[in-house]
């Protein structure tokens, strides 16, 4: 029984390719329901008291409960730990971002004996776990005075972010042109200048793609705070969270847990909003060739 | 760190300066080498491959830390790790998330990815379905999100007794499932925790088979209909073998993801799960020498998970060639 008026010019989508779009629609419907509805019930349960959240996970909190993001903020700590991994995840990505531009620049515009060697060098990086590095690195670190500190912390968060950010631009800086480059020699621009002011500005879009990846990456990491940072009060959001989460089962702030759960996704949620069309490009360019 | 996985090739355009490389050492580009390259390099080398090159060297001694005397103990370290029980069940562990893990994550994102590039309802060429970009935008966020807030996220979202697992199956009727403790139960926990890795992973790779898909032009895929190709026929035929490169890389990435697992099996169980059910030998290897302070022993566990993970690569290539990966088929 369809009662659509159908424009005679245009060919008629039949019956079964409806119902193929129908199921498609189900399925992936199910879909995001699996990965909404779980966000959204966080949410929720993060302004419930914890005797409400006893007594029905589905139960609407009776009055929204702020006082459970206080609690997270204040006695979990999760403030404290907030700005000590802007710190640290801000001077990561500045300093990895230059070093990185700088490295793969080299690479990819200078031939030279050993050239080859650096680069598998680092692309090796890639592929090895960060676990075989652990122990050593835990005492190069607390070689150099540097353990349980955050400046440690960032120093190691940009050796390992190394790799990726030189492989990645090193395809960019690759295949901006020649010409430019030359043209900035013949008008006497000397090899420094020649990259910050002409190259680097170049690679913007390759620098924003690489940068948003890495600030996801760092901000999330977990093993290298969890195995290098452990002092207290140098926590930073990931290991804070994780640390909360296996004490609440003593004092029982399940309100709190929640709330710093939501806490800890919340920065991340409004940089993938922003910047989403910039993060799925950047998965789809790795499948160019 | 967040490696996409990309795979670069592009001529090398710069052949032709070569030559000039020994003849043009100014000052300014000693001084733009020694910064640009000695900088990063150093760094490197310092806290990446010196702590490698130290693991596999300290993996022979009873090196415990913190006294500057050790002697070399041969494969002392491999012998005790290789039939101790509890790293026995680690490595089962690892082993067990590095075949099916990858291989659920990848089946259903090239699934859902197959419905959002040809699931769209059209007569001639086939189109993607509508409101394409809302679902890969929603299945891509769990892939931004910390993995050990999505880990203790989870963790509460299974909880025995205020979690919305159960609060749903006792809605429905199956009132056994009042107190199910979901990570405490030694069939339960690690189908639990593989379930939470899957979920986190599988709108990244859905999102990079989209982009793959739509690099296959259109023609190919008009051509398999006109033949009589169903959908179905087509996804299994045409795209799969199409796209097989990036298949591979992407099962080559989870592998390495599964061998290490820390973050979600630290967040679900950090101690190892009822009977070690959920153990993995990353959380084996941090207890073993921070908390034990055997560091031979633990630097050996780290070279077990890298050859295993040498191993997982291995397996991948050869399976992907012996199947027919060999036989490329190129668009160009």
């Amino acid at each position: 029984m369809s009662t659509q008026v159908v424009v005679p010019v245009r060919k008629h989508v039949t019956a079964a390719e409806r119902s193929v779009a129908v199921s498609s629609h189900v399925v992936l419907s199910i879909w995001a329901v699996i990965v909404i509805l779980p966000l959204l019930w966080t949410l929720m349960t993060s302004f419930k008291t914890t005797s409400e959240i006893f007594a029905s996970p589905f139960n609407l909190p009776a009055k929204a409960q702020f006082v459970n993001y206080i609690a997270a903020w204040n006695t979990a700590g999760i403030g404290k730990f907030f700005f000590n991994t802007i710190f640290v995840v801000g001077s990561a990505l500045v300093l990895v971002m230059l070093l990185g531009s700088m490295c793969a620049y080299i690479l990819a515009r200078f031939d030279f004996p050993g050239n080859r060697i650096i680069y598998y060098m680092m692309l090796g990086g890639l592929m090895i776990p960060i676990f075989l590095a652990i122990v050593p690195l835990f005492f190069v670190l607390r070689n150099f005075g540097l353990l349980n500190t955050l400046p440690g912390l960032a120093i190691t968060y940009v050796a390992f972010a190394l790799p990726f950010t030189v492989f990645f631009l090193y395809a960019f800086f690759r295949q901006l042109p020649y010409e430019i480059s030359e043209a900035a020699a013949i008008d006497g621009a000397n090899e420094w200048r020649t990259f910050f002011q002409i190259m680097l500005p170049m690679a913007k879009p390759g620098l924003a793609t690489v940068a948003i990846m890495n600030f996801l990456g760092l901000w999330n990491q977990f093993l290298l705070p969890v195995a290098l940072n452990t002092n207290q009060k140098n926590y930073v959001l990931s290991q804070g969270l994780a640390a909360f989460a296996s004490s609440a089962g003593y004092d029982v702030n399940f309100g709190a847990l929640f709330a710093a759960v939501v806490l800890v996704v919340a920065p991340v949620l409004v940089v993938y909003v922003i910047f989403q069309r910039q993060l799925q490009g950047s998965v789809s360019q790795g499948t160019m060739k | 760190m967040s490696a996409a996985p990309t795979s670069v090739t592009i001529p090398r355009a710069a052949e032709h300066r070569a030559g000039r490389w020994r003849r043009n050492l100014t000052f300014d580009k000693i001084s733009l080498f020694l910064v640009f390259l000695g900088l990063p390099l150093a760094l490197y080398i310092t806290f990446v491959v010196s702590p490698l090159i130290q693991a596999v060297s300290y993996s022979f001694t009873d090196w415990s830390g913190f006294t500057a005397d050790f002697k070399p103990v041969g494969l002392a370290n491999y012998v005790k790790i290789l039939s101790d029980d509890t790293f026995q069940k680690a490595m089962y562990n690892n082993a067990l998330l590095a075949i099916v893990v990858p291989l659920i994550i990848i089946v259903l994102s090239l699934a859902l990815a197959t419905l959002v590039t040809v699931g769209g309802a059209s007569s001639g060429q086939i189109r993607g379905i509508k409101g394409a970009g809302f679902y890969r935008v929603i299945s891509f966020f769990p892939y931004a999100m910390p993995a050990i807030s999505t880990g203790i996220m989870w963790s509460l979202i299974f909880d025995p007794s205020s979690g919305l697992v159960n609060g749903i199956l006792t809605g429905l009727g199956f009132s056994n499932f009042k107190s199910f403790p979901w990570l405490g139960n030694i069939r339960t926990a690690m189908p639990t925790m593989m379930f939470v890795i899957v979920w986190g992973f599988v709108g990244f790779y859905m999102v990079l088979f989209i982009a793959a898909i739509k690099g296959i032009p259109a023609e190919i895929f008009e051509a398999a209909r006109i033949d009589g190709a169903g959908r179905f026929r087509t996804a299994i035929s045409i795209t799969v073998p199409l796209i097989r490169e990036n298949v591979q890389t992407a099962y080559i990435y989870l592998g390495i993801m599964a061998i290490d697992a820390f973050v979600y099996a630290q967040a679900l169980n950090p101690q190892g799960g009822p009977n070690n059910s959920t153990l993995t030998m990353s959380q084996e290897l941090l207890t073993t020498a921070f908390n034990k302070g055997q560091f031979g022993v633990a630097c050996a566990m780290g070279v077990v998970m890298g050859l295993m993970t040498v191993l997982f690569a291995a397996v991948v290539f050869t399976v992907n060639r012996v199947s027919g990966g060999k036989d490329r088929i190129t668009l160009a």
